[in-house]
């Protein structure tokens, strides 16, 4: 994590007199400037400016009639909000999970000096780099019953073989954790494994010298090193879950019906296509409460252990 | 580490046998949509049908390609990939390079130009690489629109070099935090400018620093999918949006080597960076959402 302390000193400019010195003496703020304006109006100015609008009755277009928290009321009572929230608590759940028990595994294999370890990595990592567009086009493809996965098995004897969780409403949401692991799984791996390589060695030594086998050492000695690993992973992928927009756009529309709508989804259709701007609104504000949530316990952590060194 | 499983017992041997499958297995699982994708983008519609998802082609054919390139329909029009191709690069290299840029001058101001609040400057700034941009669209759609860049590629370059700031800073401030100061001090005892430091004394160590945020801005700013999609129209969408619409659009037989076809085509440019310089993409990774 990054550090605060540096050797720099507020060297300040020479309290000149001249003009140009004093211009010396501004122009780190005067750089700065730009970009703290641009912060305070696009990322503080937005967000109090979509709460606005969550207190209002906005349709079609903006309009300024508060209903004080009528929507969020609505919200409430929206049964295709509630499915979202509950998707996303079912996606977000699994995919974290798995990707952390899938990244752990094959950092730890990788990390038994094997051959062509660089090779394998770049596999693992690379559909990191691809849009989640790209992802969901490609998991629509494999899973469409008539010709993807299912029809493969079947051609290999097995007929009564069923691979249809793409079009049913009741599975839809699990295509979207396997597509998202395929995608983010091989970066968990990464972490993992330069948390591995950070561990210093004597503690582990020290441990077969007591005559403690391999996976006891990884269990009780290891792990508990990758502690702050975890957490960081946690609320990078828990992140991911909460903003996941593309992949649910591509894979599955959000459908059969609804049944695979996340809150993003949620909000982009009533904001955007259904004329319901407030109702969005305050789906953006409870989204931006849910990374509000993860993220202040983790900055507390961070903070927290950066003061104990 | 030096605990590796060497002793060449029966047992050992085993275990070594499952490890390698195990990391097999993981390579096929990993390698399956891009080889599927790249066969039935060269397969024949009646091939894909006949076929089985993994077979290999054989009958390769790029027509699919060059259909997915020039004439395959997105909504409406149908002319192909190639538009919305270069939609994204002219979205792509002014946003990476403005943002990148800007980036860089923040960093230098927060570590080498303290002055009181600076800090308090950087956690504001930070704070912009966590929100979910939900919370941002209706807002930013009515600013572009005050600002006469609605729909515009003007508009998403802007979009992304705001929303971008954020990380660039964070780069290259905590990059700039581990260069030595004592060098810039001296300078600017000898009277050397705020710039002139930057020009002679920073930029020249930069160039680690510079890759990783290239690479990182490209590869967001291309896979981009919500602003382009919230902030453009027809002529100006960038190359994702126009995936999402190719693979919908149902207009008589569907052709799924074409769509194949186009998501390579959407996934190649950032595929290739990464190939080339994958050691800087994962410090990017690590870097701009590990550190708070």
């Amino acid at each position: 994590m990054s550090t605060v302390t540096t050797s720099t000193r507020p060297v300040d400019a020479a309290p000149g007199r001249t003009a140009a010195a004093r211009l010396q003496a501004w122009l780190p703020r005067l750089v700065l400037s730009p970009s703290i304006a641009i912060s305070l109006f696009f990322v503080y100015g937005f967000m109090l400016w979509t709460f606005i609008l969550s207190l209002t009755n906005s349709r079609m277009l903006p309009s300024y009639e508060f209903v004080g928290f009528a929507q969020y009321a609505r919200l409430m009572e929206n049964e295709r909000w509630w499915v979202a929230a509950t998707n996303l608590g079912i996606f977000g759940g699994l995919f974290v999970i798995i990707c952390l028990g899938l990244g752990l595994l094959l950092a730890i294999l990788l990390d038994q000096r094997i051959r062509q370890e660089g090779a394998l990595r770049t596999i693992y990592l690379y559909p990191m780099a691809l849009s989640f567009i790209v992802t969901g086009v490609v998991w629509k493809w494999l899973l469409n019953p008539g010709l993807g996965i299912q029809a493969m098995v079947r051609g290999w004897g097995f007929e009564s073989f069923t691979f249809d969780w793409l079009i049913d409403p009741k599975m839809s949401v699990y295509t979207l954790v396997i597509a998202a692991v395929w995608q983010a799984s091989g970066f968990v791996m990464a972490l993992f494994l330069a948390g591995l390589r950070g561990i210093d060695d004597s503690i582990i030594k020290a441990a077969q010298l007591d005559g403690a086998g391999l996976p006891r050492i990884y269990w009780r000695v290891v792990i508990p090193c990758l502690r702050p690993v975890v957490f960081s992973a946690v609320m990078i992928l828990s992140h991911i879950a909460i903003k996941s927009f593309d992949l649910v756009v591509a894979l599955t529309g959000g459908g059969p019906g609804y049944s695979s709508d996340l809150p993003a989804t949620f909000m982009y259709t009533h904001a955007f296509t259904r004329a319901q701007i407030g109702l969005g609104s305050a789906s953006a504000m409870l989204m931006l409460g849910g990374v509000l949530a993860i993220l202040i316990p983790y900055l507390y952590s961070e903070l927290r252990s950066r003061k104990h060194g | 580490m030096d605990n590796v499983i060497r002793r060449r017992t029966p047992g050992a041997r085993l275990a070594r046998a499952v490890l390698y499958t195990v990391l097999i297995l993981a390579v096929l699982f990993y390698l399956m949509p891009l080889v599927v994708m790249l066969f039935t983008s060269i397969k024949p519609l009646d091939e894909i049908r006949a076929g089985s998802l993994l077979a290999m082609p054989l009958d390769p054919t790029f027509a699919p390609w060059a259909k997915a390139w020039g004439e395959a329909c997105t909504g409406m029009r149908c002319e192909g990939v190639s538009v919305y191709f270069f939609n994204s690069i002219a979205i792509v290299v002014p946003a990476v390079l403005i943002s990148t840029t800007i980036g860089a001058l923040n960093g230098y101001a927060l570590t080498k130009w303290r002055f009181k609040g600076s800090e308090l400057v950087f956690a504001l700034m930070l704070f912009g690489c966590f929100i979910p941009f939900q919370v941002v669209l209706l807002p930013m759609a009515q600013t572009l629109g005050w600002l006469g860049l609605s729909s515009s590629r003007a508009g998403l370059v802007l979009v992304h070099v705001i929303f971008g700031i954020a990380f660039t800073t964070l780069f290259f401030r905590n990059f700039y935090v581990s260069v030595p100061s004592e060098l810039v001090s001296a300078a600017k005892l000898d009277g050397a400018g705020f710039f002139r430091i930057f020009w002679r004394i920073l930029l020249p160590v930069s160039a680690p620093i510079i890759v990783v945020s290239v690479i990182w801005q490209f590869t967001q700013i291309w896979n981009d999918f919500l602003f382009g999609v919230a902030f453009s129209a027809h002529d100006t969408q960038p190359v994702t949006v126009a995936l999402n619409n190719l693979v919908n659009t149902s207009t008589g037989v569907k052709e799924y080597n074409v769509d194949m076809a186009a998501a390579m085509i959407a996934a190649l440019p950032t595929l290739v960076v990464y190939v080339l310089a994958g050691k800087y993409f994962v410090r990017g990774l690590t870097a701009g959402s590990v550190k708070g």
